[in-house]
């Protein structure tokens, strides 16, 4: 597939099994992300919505590198450009890639803040008295170790971590869970003064009614692939403008819209269904949707992974 | 009557700053009570007073009118925000139900909870999967009260809305009181008889 050399990142038809054994020793592969695909260029941020377990932090772990021994991984990660290897990818964490972690578990217990965000240095002191100080933290934060933290001042810290680094590509796990309104709408803002700077940013995250304020695009997952990508005005203004009867099904559970969700749930990843992913909960599902995995389609300004979509 | 809470303090260290101070509130059978506060307002401190977990310095909490019953399942139950984190990795789902008395068929449809997951371990469940087996344990052990921490917030929004209507349907049947703690106003707003606001009565 032709590579697009503006996007930092681009993911096509990527895949990841994990070899797992049965109770008999028997080897048997599960699929946890299947054809998924997402891009995101300079000056971008692309939010990731979707179900929990759809695979959203696993992305983030495949594109840094961090999957474990016994996952397989097909498919295209290009970083600007250039396929990612491993020793790309070696290269580029904590430099041109920073993560901001979904568990506060991530900070290191036995060193104390200041030493995980940028250490006794002249200009980080600076830099991150600026940061802490617009994150709303406490002066005395950085004398404190993680576990004197309560679970929202973490996550800004682990936020904060990523406003100093200077890397082109910023990946931020579910940043604002356990902060309030106020601190989240900060800590979204500053993304997006990142953003301006020419960054590119993927935001994964349940505030799936922040994102859409936030995000330039937003990328629905479910069960492992990308089921749409839409701009996020269109999910400003609701169904109508969505193109998969999933991600508008996500809207309409919004407590400030019906709250009403579809019955079932997602599927077990040893357990897939033979076409579309989503078919089996689908109100609109045919007798061709359970046979074939619908191909992606163009519609609107946005990509859809339906069959029916329009 | 029902649960309360009486001018209760409660402070991690007798020379730390009081987490609460001499707060006070109840909750009766069959009603849902929101609290609504930002991070670091001693929300999920509270949840583990009124369930047992720590014992308040000042003020009592009281069930009907006298203390929590010392041994025994605790007739009021917390669920926790991380599911994960509050199921045994090692034990099969079925075991995870069994410890809170015999798996009823006709529970499993209520719960929603389907056939194949009893024999699967947490890792191999999604968080909202796991979540409903930590309401169906903490309703099957007749529970009166449940404390909910913020039990939906790592959950996609349409399992956010299959919980709660999980949790408000089974609820109301059995007539149990319902502490839901969530810093999400709209949410608040669709699950709550009454909102306390925690940030009205400090700085």
């Amino acid at each position: 597939m032709e590579q697009n050399k503006n996007t930092i990142l681009e993911i096509h038809d990527l895949s990841i099994s994990f070899r797992m054994y049965d109770s008999r020793f028997e080897q048997t592969e599960l699929k946890v992300i299947s054809d998924l695909y997402l891009s995101v260029s300079p000056g971008e941020i692309v939010a990731v919505a979707g179900a929990s377990g759809s695979g959203k932090s696993l992305l983030a772990s495949a594109v840094l590198g961090l999957l474990p021994a016994n996952a397989s991984l097909s498919g295209h990660i290009h970083y600007k450009g250039q396929e990612l290897t491993p020793e790309l990818q070696k290269n580029l964490r904590g430099g041109g890639i920073a993560l901001v972690p979904q568990s506060v578990e991530f900070l290191d217990p036995l060193m104390k803040v200041r030493s995980q965000t940028g250490g006794r240095d002249k200009a980080k002191t600076a830099e991150r008295t600026r940061v802490f100080k617009r994150l709303g933290l406490p002066d005395d934060t950085e004398n404190l170790y993680p576990f004197e933290l309560s679970g929202g001042m973490a996550r800004r810290v682990l936020v904060s971590t990523a406003m100093l680094s200077s890397a082109e590509l910023i990946i931020a796990d579910e940043p604002t869970p356990g902060m309030s309104l106020e601190q989240s709408l900060q800590a979204l803002t500053m993304f997006r003064e990142l953003a301006r700077e020419g960054r590119a940013i993927i935001l994964i995250t349940h505030d799936i009614d922040l994102a859409f304020e936030f995000a330039d695009r937003v990328a629905v997952f479910y069960a492992g692939t990308t089921v749409e990508t839409a701009p996020a005005s269109d999910f400003k203004q609701g169904p109508r403008a969505l193109r998969h009867p999933y991600s508008k099904a996500l809207w309409e559970a919004l407590p400030q819209n019906s709250f009403r969700p579809i019955p079932g749930s997602q599927p077990y990843p040893g357990d897939l269904p033979k076409g579309c992913l989503f078919a089996p909960r689908c109100p609109m599902r045919t007798a061709e949707c359970m046979e074939h995995v619908p191909p992606v389609r163009q519609i609107r300004g946005g990509e859809v992974r339906c069959f029916y979509g329009s | 009557m029902a649960l309360e809470a009486k001018n209760v303090s409660f402070r991690y260290g007798s020379n730390k700053t009081w987490v609460l101070e001499n707060k006070s509130l109840s909750l009766e059978r069959g009603e849902c009570l929101v609290i609504l506060a930002p991070s670091g307002y001693g929300k999920t401190t509270l949840a583990m007073l009124l369930a047992g977990y720590l014992k308040p310095e000042r003020g009592e909490i009281l069930l009907d009118g006298r203390p929590l019953p010392m041994s025994g399942v605790c007739p009021v139950q917390l669920i926790f925000q991380h599911p994960e984190k509050a199921l045994n990795p090692r034990w099969r789902m079925r075991r995870v139900l069994e410890e809170s008395g015999a798996i009823q068929e006709d529970m499993m449809d209520e719960f929603g909870i389907e056939r194949a997951w009893l024999d699967r371990f947490p890792r191999e469940l999604s968080g909202g999967e796991m979540q409903r087996f930590c309401i169906a344990r903490a309703l099957m052990s007749g529970a009166e009260f449940i404390i909910c921490d913020e039990i939906s917030t790592m959950l996609d929004t349409i399992s956010q809305a299959q919980i709660w209507e999980l949790v408000l349907r089974e609820a109301a049947k059995r007539d149990i009181g319902i502490l839901a703690i969530t810093h999400n106003r709209f949410l608040a707003g669709r699950i709550a008889d009454r909102i306390i606001d925690l940030s009205a009565d400090r700085g």
